[in-house]
């Protein structure tokens, strides 16, 4: 297998402007759809392997405590129980920081976070494991484990993190003060900075500035599967994992870091993942489960979650404080704008600050600007990647303050974002120039759109006050990474596509229609199959709304390759020089001969050399995506509660492969971000107890709460892929708790500057306000 | 461990015998005694819908019942909602109208959406909203799933004639 | 979740004899949506789980015009809502039955099991308050009927002795000219636990202009449900306007002594006795001027 890095020939060869495809866009039903919807997919806990064990995990009952000792005795005692693991099972790591994925792990934090080591840092921490014959044993045993803890003293919050007085969390951190090692024991792990033009200047030209500070709460990706691990580890010291993962390989490599074995020791087989949002991206059971597997005489053993262990012991992202200030001359152009965002990393450095640093200003060009993020540890867990990490939090405050600058100019909110909206050539915040893009499309396609040139409908009584809101929303989609694809003709003409990017909304028919597209085929003639790590070369995770770009790639290629070697084969088979073997649209053809792609594959039949192609790929591209979004809320003064009466949700989303599962992508962000907005939070006590870890308490929307979401897709082809595919899956939760806050503002004048804007929040908002 | 019981029941038609302990919860003797894992946990709480079944005609959540209470009833799953041949028209509608992402939770939307239409055919967003309350999804928006149901109810509504 | 027995009863005397027996030990087993919950989360020691579902008696829900609704006590909340007589009559009833958590829930869970758990923000007890239900309760010495106003004493707890056994709940007919209507406040709109309950009865005058007698209570305001009895004492003799309404909602939230948690706070909890005990009042009116 090569890696080809993306050559400019394939963007040329392919004309993407006035071209009518035969799939793409197309609606055709997915292909793993069937056993979805009859039960019979398989995800992660639902593998039963034979002699299975059922495994549990300890959980610290305290948020900040030293771990003085662990008694297992009773535990391993008790008739049924085969093995118990605690941190002395975990080889000790060096503090080393690594590249996995979209992120930097450091490899002995992430050991720490598995199976906590001399501390326990957040309530849920990881502190034990048992492997028993039933569920009820193993729940019996972990109750029988005796762990003597020395209580310390608790911060939940940047707020508190920050102070100098602030209990360490992790005596060895030091700030990383722009680039600089600190030297004072400190919760802040970085502080970073991008910085641009004269603000000064900038705020003088003002007519009218903005400064507000907001406060966001801890939130969580609240996929609908539990975290589920099953492994053997096999006599012959081969390790194989079950388990739902956002990428294999990815997981097979944080397993093998964590246990300190050569990545090809291990095998990890990729079940159907029941969402992941980003939280599936980091290992938490896999290396337990090999242990326990290992100790208890090789026999399988599965880990699978509750739903309070995934919620305290998992990936929730970050709260965050983030002070904004922004001014604007009386055409509404930007003067200056200035951001100082602070991002709870829980348990351990690692925040997306850094991704927010970029996504608060960048859907606009701004001369004079100024963000500052700071990454900070707090005894909550460790934060992990949640669909545009960061963003929402970011372009709540940003928009927000854009949205008040309007209304003191008296512009209108998404005239102002017009005004200001960053155009290809454009110098972004972070950096990097703006290339060809659509945002602007999306905000006069919003301006255009049916719901924008509505009126507000009347409230639905006394007391109820109705409003609208806009925002627009940045995210930097993961161009980078590596897949790897394996494309096999059979000879009744059906084509195999063996891949590693696993599919959480739809990959599988995604990368199926790009195949059928560049062979001239149909989606159906395409049979994609997510395999294990053994089974295909690496592959990156399925995050940072690559899957569909990257991935597609390397299937548009394999189909080239694929299509060489018909057409090679054809002139064999005709007996003629290849280079009169023609290949269009499904047609092998030459003089007179024409076969189509079936026809050539039957008649090559078994015996002949299958044809097989296979490519990796690490593609450089590029592909930011925005969105703008517009909401009309009602809000009940009496109760403080907002209703989402209608929303829309406007997208440049490049080419759109299967348009409904792009729509689905739109809505599902808006959800999320939704959820986020109005409801969702981490609720602890002055201990750092997580009080809400539940589904009940934890509130993500229902059906009830939400109205259908109009999705409107701008198609502006991305240059750098071969169908002119956009990373479309994040963005979409960036600018729902702005436009929320906007349309609350419109209602009954106040502006939030809390997360969520829950009725208790609006409630006291409004009396403040009083 | 306690002792362990028999219990009886019809599910997806067929008479079944399984032993269980008695505190061992409808969904966990689907799953991991007669292996049907179509049902799915979410929370095990009755939170979430993902281990919906229907019990005797009327909608529960398999966390939130014993095994040995379905004693003698009948329990419908996932696996038993579909034809011999094909897919039940919800089924069908939910692929075309790609109500599912991850699909964690689509065995039990579409277990709640058959005990919906059994009882009402021709039922409004809003009362398929209200519905479906109990069933949580996090990928699609539900968007899409109250379309599909809609859609499923109008099908069954035409063929019904 | 701990092991248990499971004994599935046949009668009320055979229940209550293994009540008797195990005393805290024993719970009865209904809907099980909270039990199991509370077992499973370690918050509830069970050492024998008695099952009522077989008995017929508390599985009977029998409405007549005369003598009112009879609600056994293992009869789940679909069936009343289920049931267009009962329906009709008793719609302050069914805003409870149809709230509590979803309709997976609704198809399990029954108006006994949410007495006997016992949560100050029950959805059902407020209403069943103002709709003066009676409690019937079995026990080794017999029959004792019970206010469902008196049923709860403080957060999880019950007047049930050891031995004793909700069977069923009583509700009158209702007067010509009565309505009644209960109403929660919940961040999501389904699948939540309320905020603040409140449940308004009132019966006017034939011409439907004065308010002969009134009832309200609430949920969640206190560490059980809270009858307010001057609340619609203030009520009586008076028009339905919304100066009336107004003083029995202050009257309501003056008696209400809330505490702050997760689901809310004191100060919101406080503002929301007012606000609900307005809409459920004028709800409940709005029933009893509509249906006489």
């Amino acid at each position: 297998m090569t890696t080809i890095e993306l050559e400019q020939s394939v963007v040329a060869d392919t004309p993407q402007t006035g071209k009518q495809y035969d799939v793409i866009g197309t609606r055709p039903i997915r292909h793993d759809g069937y056993d979805k919807v009859t039960g019979r997919a398989l995800y992660g806990a639902d593998i039963r392997l034979n002699d299975m064990l059922y495994g549990k995990v300890l959980r610290s009952p305290h948020a900040h405590a030293r771990i003085l000792s662990i008694d297992t005795s009773r535990a391993l005692a008790l008739p049924g129980v085969k093995a118990i693991v605690t941190t002395t099972d975990l080889p000790s790591l060096e503090s080393v920081v690594s590249r996995v994925g979209e992120g930097a792990v450091n490899w002995r934090y992430l050991s720490n976070n598995i199976l906590a080591n001399d501390k326990v840092l957040y309530h849920g921490h990881a502190v034990a494991a048992v492997a028993a014959t039933s569920m009820s044993i193993a729940e019996e045993a972990i109750s029988l484990i005796q762990v003597e803890y020395e209580l310390l003293p608790v911060v939940t919050t940047v707020q508190q993190a920050v102070q100098p007085d602030a209990p360490i969390l992790l005596e060895e951190l030091r700030t990383s003060e722009l680039g600089a090692k600190g030297e004072a024991m400190t919760n802040i792990a970085s502080h970073d900075q991008f910085l641009r033009g004269d603000l000064e200047r900038g705020f003088a030209e003002a007519t009218a500035i903005v400064e507000r500070e907001f406060i966001t709460s801890t939130v969580h990706q609240g996929y609908i599967e539990p975290h589920s691990a099953t492994a053997i580890w096999g006599t012959d010291g081969l390790i194989t994992i079950w388990t739902s993962t956002q990428g294999a390989h990815d997981a097979r490599r944080q397993a093998a870091e964590v246990l300190q074995l050569p990545v090809s020791r291990i095998k990890v087989v990729p079940m159907e993942i029941g969402g992941g949002f980003g939280g599936k991206t980091v290992i938490y059971l896999e290396p337990v489960a090999a242990l326990l597997s290992q100790k208890s005489g090789n026999r399988p053993v599965q880990l699978t979650m509750t739903r309070w262990d995934v919620l305290a012991g998992t990936g929730p992202t970050s709260g965050s404080v983030i002070k904004v200030k922004m001014g604007a001359d009386k055409k509404g152009r930007i003067t200056a704008a200035q951001a100082s965002l602070t991002y709870a990393a829980g348990a351990y450095p690692g925040s997306p600050v850094g991704a927010a640093m970029a996504v608060i200003f960048n859907p606009y060009n701004l001369e004079n600007v100024q963000v500052d993020g700071y990454d900070v540890v707090t005894n909550t867990p460790r934060a992990a990647a949640y669909r545009a990490p960061g963003g929402t939090n970011a372009a709540f405050a940003s928009e927000s303050v854009i949205d008040e600058l309007a209304s003191r100019l008296g512009i209108d909110p998404l005239q102002i974002r017009h005004i200001n909206g960053a155009k290809e050539g454009d110098r972004r915040v972070d950096g990097p120039l703006v290339r060809r893009i659509g945002y602007l499309e999306t905000v006069e396609k919003a301006q255009a759109s049916a719901h924008y040139q509505s009126p507000l409908p009347a409230p639905s009584s006394p007391g109820r006050k109705v409003g609208r809101g806009v925002a627009s929303g940045w995210w930097g989609n993961w161009p980078g990474g590596t897949s790897s694809v394996s494309v096999v003709v059979n000879n009744d003409g059906a084509v195999t596509l063996i891949e590693g990017s696993t599919d959480i909304g739809g990959s599988r028919v995604a990368m199926a229609m790009q195949l059928a597209e560049t062979l001239g085929l149909q989606a159906s003639d395409i049979k994609p199959l997510v395999v294990d790590t053994d089974s295909v070369g690496y592959n990156d995770v399925t995050a940072g709304s690559r899957t569909t770009y990257a991935t597609g790639i390397a299937v548009y290629k394999a189909g080239l390759r694929i299509i060489d070697l018909m057409r090679e084969r054809a002139a064999e088979f005709w007996d003629v020089d290849i280079s009169t073997v023609q290949f269009d649209n499904g047609v092998i053809s030459a003089r007179d001969r024409r076969l189509s792609f079936k026809e050539l594959a039957r008649s090559l039949g078994d015996g002949n050399g299958n044809i097989v192609a296979s490519v990796s790929i690490s593609p450089n591209g590029d592909g930011v995506a925005l969105a703008t979004h517009i909401v009309d809320v009602e809000v009940d003064t009496g109760t403080g509660k907002v209703q989402i009466l209608r929303y829309t949700a406007i997208q440049d989303v490049g080419t759109a492969i299967h348009p409904a599962y792009v729509e689905g992508q739109m809505q599902g962000g808006a959800a999320q971000g939704i959820g986020w907005a109005l409801n969702e939070e981490y609720v602890y006590d002055q201990q750092g107890h997580l009080l809400n870890g539940s589904m009940l308490d934890y509130r993500i929307p229902t059906a009830l709460d939400l109205p259908m979401i109009d999705a409107i897709m701008v198609e502006t082809p991305n240059p750098t892929h071969p169908f002119g595919v956009r990373g479309v899956g994040e963005v979409p939760i960036v600018p729902p708790a702005g436009a929320i806050a906007n349309a609350i503002h419109n209602a009954i004048g106040v502006r939030m500057e809390v997360l969520p804007m829950s009725p208790r929040r609006v409630l006291e908002a409004m009396w403040a306000q009083k | 461990m306690s002792q362990k019981q028999i219990v009886q029941a019809t599910i997806n038609g067929e008479p079944v015998e399984f032993l269980c302990e008695s505190r061992q919860s409808l969904l966990e003797v689907l799953r991991d005694v007669l292996r049907l894992t179509g049902t799915k946990e979410g929370c095990n709480n009755g939170n979430c819908g993902a281990c919906n079944v229907i019990l005797d005609g009327v909608l529960v959540n398999s966390c939130l019942v014993l095994a040995v209470e379905v004693q003698g009833h009948t329990v419908t799953t996932i696996e038993g909602i579909a034809p011999p041949k094909g897919l039940h028209p919800l089924q069908q509608k939910f692929l075309e109208h790609a109500a599912l992402q991850c699909g964690i939770c689509t065995p039990g939307f579409i277990v709640s959406a058959k005990a919906l239409l059994d009882q009402n055919p021709h039922p409004s967003e809003h009362e398929v909203r209200h519905w479906l309350a109990g069933n949580l999804c996090r990928c699609t928006g539900y968007d899409k799933i109250v379309r599909a149901v809609l859609d499923a109810a109008d099908v069954m509504s035409v063929e019904a004639r | 979740m701990q092991a248990f027995e499971y004994i599935p009863s046949a009668t009320i005397e055979e229940a209550v004899t293994i009540l008797a027996k195990e005393g805290d030990q024993a719970r009865i087993l209904s809907g099980g949506t909270d039990l199991l919950v509370q077992m499973r989360e370690g918050r509830r020691r069970v050492s024998t789980v008695v099952d009522i579902k077989h008995i017929p008696e508390v599985n009977q829900l029998s409405y007549d015009p005369r003598k009112g609704l009879d609600i056994g006590a293992a009869v789940p909340c679909y069936r009343l809502y289920g049931d267009p007589a009962i329906c009709a009559v008793y719609p302050g009833l069914i805003d409870a039955a149809a709230l509590i958590g979803g309709v997976q829930i609704q198809g399990r869970a029954t108006l006994g099991g949410n007495l006997c758990n016992a949560s100050p923000a029950a959805d059902s007890i407020p209403a069943l308050i103002v709709l003066r239900a009676i409690c019937v309760i079995a026990g080794s010495a017999g029959r004792r009927e019970v206010p469902v106003e008196d049923f709860c004493t403080a957060p999880g707890r019950t007047v049930l002795q050891r031995g004793e056994l909700l069977v069923s709940l009583h509700l009158p007919p209702p007067l010509p000219n009565s309505g009644a209507a209960y109403l929660r406040f919940t961040p999501r709109n389904e699948m939540d636990i309320a905020v603040v309950g409140a449940g308004a009865s009132v019966i006017l005058d034939d011409g439907g202009k004065t308010i002969l007698s009134a009832r309200i209570a609430l949920g969640a305001v206190a560490p059980r449900p809270l009858f307010v009895p001057a609340a619609g004492q203030a009520l009586a003799g008076r028009q339905p306007s919304p100066e009336a309404i107004e003083e029995a909602a202050r009257i309501a939230q003056t008696a209400a002594t809330p505490i702050t948690d997760m689901r809310g706070s004191a100060a919101q909890r406080t503002h929301l006795s007012a606000v609900l005990t307005r809409r459920a009042l004028a709800k409940a009116i709005e029933r009893a001027q509509t249906r006489r």
